[in-house]
């Protein structure tokens, strides 16, 4: 017993010994440090300038000298505010359950069926992720003025209804999971479509998680096509909304970090939830033959 | 439970034919075992029969009735695969009873069925685990239970034991042979292992390069083996080949003449057959002389490879008292139990 107490004293001394003295632990964390300020500074600045006075906005202390929390107050009984942030969860939501739905269909699809034209199907799909958001908006826009999908919540929602990096992934994924498993299925009289959902798709709970986290986060975010579909306020999705708040009278900073600082609330939800489901996921996999 | 018969079953994958005409007739509950080494084609047959893998010529039938182009559910079979197939995120007992997802009746009838089955597998304490918490064997077990929850005429085996160890294996073995004494179903098991298929037949066919090579008894494959190459694979250590040629008097081989009537022409080459277990070594006189190069003892006995005339044999010496190494042996031969092959590789009878 005193021997433990006394080698585990002697760890902590070469611990505490060598921390400081070695140059490269010196050097390791002071651009583990870097990267962490740049990380987390526009956060704390986000988080600072929610709490702050108009009058204070352009002073560039982290705490401000008269916090307060009335932006707060006042973004959260502005119904503009609530109306986007129903719309973006709404469309979040969504697109997320339609994307992770379809990508995991065909990605399952291009996986584990062999047909005619599989790999062109699979390269057309692929070659869609080398074209940028940018230069896509055009088409789209054609596209919903002919259809009249302009400025509905369908027009904000179809580009995003199936992803062509979630077909990819999850046909990466299906790779892992054994033809013998679908083939006892089949054998115990699933039909195909019976054999994806209950067994294909919860041996790869991770990935699917993973898809979720992303496009859930990258729906909620998007800037460009919802600001371009839309006109009027009341379908704006939340990042679309919150600009407004700088263009109807001066540039109202406060608010807009107060809007940004409360748009990360669903973010980090999302995050929390479907990141349990990853780790559980992966300790699945671990399971052998 | 159902009879099972292929007729002139062939299987292509584009131009490459890997199965040539396989003729096969099942008894009702008899349990029959593929063998032969790796790429011969067990698989694909028994997948043929699942309806796993189309057909591309000839015929599967199941209890009389051609099953070519019915769905592996409308079979009535179930199959057990080499890595067992059972789901990670079900419990045994979901797993189990994933064979009755689609059957058509009363849940508490279902739940007693899964009972009875994890009951004769002596599974029953572990019917609320995940698989991951069970040992290669239960998991086994599980696998079979599922396949048996259906109660199916015909039951695949697709190299079952061959991911457990050895000790394992021997016993999951015996516990299938009893299983199939129990139940009566019949049973097609797939090995590339000739001792599992020797202890578990009733019949076994031996395959390889997409032909069967002989069917029959465990006792008729390894004493009349129908050519060379069922002899050299049935049986360990392998059958001693040596080349010898039809004489006047009998069959010289090794530089002796062995007295025994062969049909064949005199002066024709035969492969001449020995099993090491007909080749003893004896300290006098006997049928070979030769030096011993290496000794492998096994207890109860010992391998003896000895070098005679050039050619290398195994024998059986015994475990006590084996040779020396390197000492100069005698190995004695009944006439009787030589086989023997044509050019071919076709056994003379
Ligand atoms: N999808 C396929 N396409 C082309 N050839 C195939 C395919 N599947 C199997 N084969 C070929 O068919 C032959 C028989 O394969 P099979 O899997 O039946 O062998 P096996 O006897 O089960 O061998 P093992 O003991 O290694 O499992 C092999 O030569 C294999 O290369
Ligand atoms: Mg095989």
């Amino acid at each position: 017993m005193t021997e433990i107490r006394a080698s585990s004293a002697a760890l902590m001394q070469t611990r505490a010994a060598k921390g400081p003295r070695d140059p490269w632990s010196v050097l390791r964390w002071t651009l583990l440090a870097m990267g962490a300020i740049v990380m987390v500074m526009p956060i704390v600045y986000m988080l600072s300038a929610s709490i702050k006075y108009p009058f204070e906005m352009y002073d560039l202390n982290i705490i401000p000298k008269e916090p307060t929390f009335e932006n707060y107050t006042y973004v959260l009984s502005d119904g503009r505010f609530l109306r986007w942030f129903g719309n973006s969860f709404l469309i979040a939501t969504l697109t997320t359950l339609s994307a992770v739905f379809f990508d995991a269909l065909v990605g399952y699809a291009l996986c584990k069926f062999t047909f005619r034209g599989r790999t062109f199907v699979f390269i057309a799909i692929l070659s869609t992720l080398m074209i940028p958001t940018e230069m896509l908006v055009i088409p789209w826009y054609l596209m919903s003025k002919s259809f009249g999908w302009l400025d509905t919540y369908w027009g904000i929602m179809f580009p995003g209804i199936m992803t062509a990096f979630g077909t990819f992934l999850m046909k990466q994924f299906f790779e892992t999971v054994p033809d013998d498993f679908l083939e006892a299925a089949r054998i115990d009289g699933l039909n195909e479509f019976q054999i994806w959902w209950s067994v294909a798709l919860p041996l790869v709970t991770p990935a699917l998680s993973a898809l979720a986290i992303f496009i859930f986060l990258g729906n909620w975010t998007a800037f460009l096509w919802p600001l371009i579909v839309t006109n009027s306020a009341e379908l704006y999705t939340l990042p679309v909304g919150l600009t407004t708040f700088s263009v109807e009278q001066a540039v109202e900073w406060e608010l807009i970090m107060t809007g940004a600082a409360l748009a990360t609330i669903p973010t980090l939800i999302v995050f929390l939830v479907f990141q349990r489901y990853i780790i559980r996921g992966v300790a699945m996999a671990g399971l052998k033959g | 439970m159902a009879t099972l018969s292929l007729h002139n079953l062939v299987k292509a994958y584009g131009k490459t034919e890997v199965l040539h005409g396989i003729n096969l007739d099942v008894a009702d509950g008899e349990f029959v075992v593929f063998v032969g080494p790796s790429g011969c084609g067990k698989s694909t047959t028994l997948r043929m029969i699942a309806g796993l893998e189309d057909v591309s010529g000839g015929e599967v039938r199941i209890g009389g009735a051609v099953v070519n182009h019915l769905e592996p559910k409308d079979r009535n079979i179930a199959m057990v695969f080499q890595n067992y197939a059972i789901y990670p995120h079900m419990s045994v007992r979901k797993n189990i009873g994933f064979g009755l997802r689609t059957a058509k009746m009363p849940k508490a009838d279902k739940e007693k069925r899964i009972e009875e089955v994890a009951a004769i597998l002596s599974m029953t304490e572990y019917l609320d685990r995940k698989p991951a918490q069970l040992s290669g064997g239960q998991r086994q077990r599980v696998a079979i239970g599922r396949a048996m929850v259906r109660d199916p005429a015909v039951f695949l085996f697709d190299e079952p034991l061959s991911n457990l160890d050895a000790q394992l294996r021997t016993q999951m073995r015996l516990e299938i042979k009893k299983l199939h004494q129990r139940v009566g179903t019949t049973i097609i098991f797939v090995t590339h292992d000739q001792v599992e298929a020797m202890t578990m037949a009733d019949r076994i066919v031996i395959m390889k390069d997409g032909h069967i090579q002989q069917v029959g008894t465990p006792a008729e494959v390894f004493h009349q083996p129908a050519n060379a190459f069922v002899a050299q694979f049935i049986g360990a250590p392998s059958m001693n080949m040596l080349q010898g040629r039809i004489t006047a008097d009998g069959i010289e081989v090794a530089g002796r003449v062995i007295a025994r009537k062969t049909p064949g022409a005199v002066g024709s080459a035969v492969t001449v057959g020995i099993r090491p277990d007909d080749l003893r070594v004896t300290p006098d006189a006997g049928s070979f002389a030769g030096r011993v190069s290496v000794l492998e003892p096994l207890g109860a006995e010992t391998l003896a490879y000895v070098d005679i005339g050039g050619q290398e044999v195994v024998a059986r010496a015994d475990g006590r008292t084996p040779p020396p190494l390197r000492a100069q042996v005698h190995l004695t031969v009944d006439p009787a139990n030589l086989h023997l092959f044509d050019a071919e590789g076709v056994a003379i009878r």
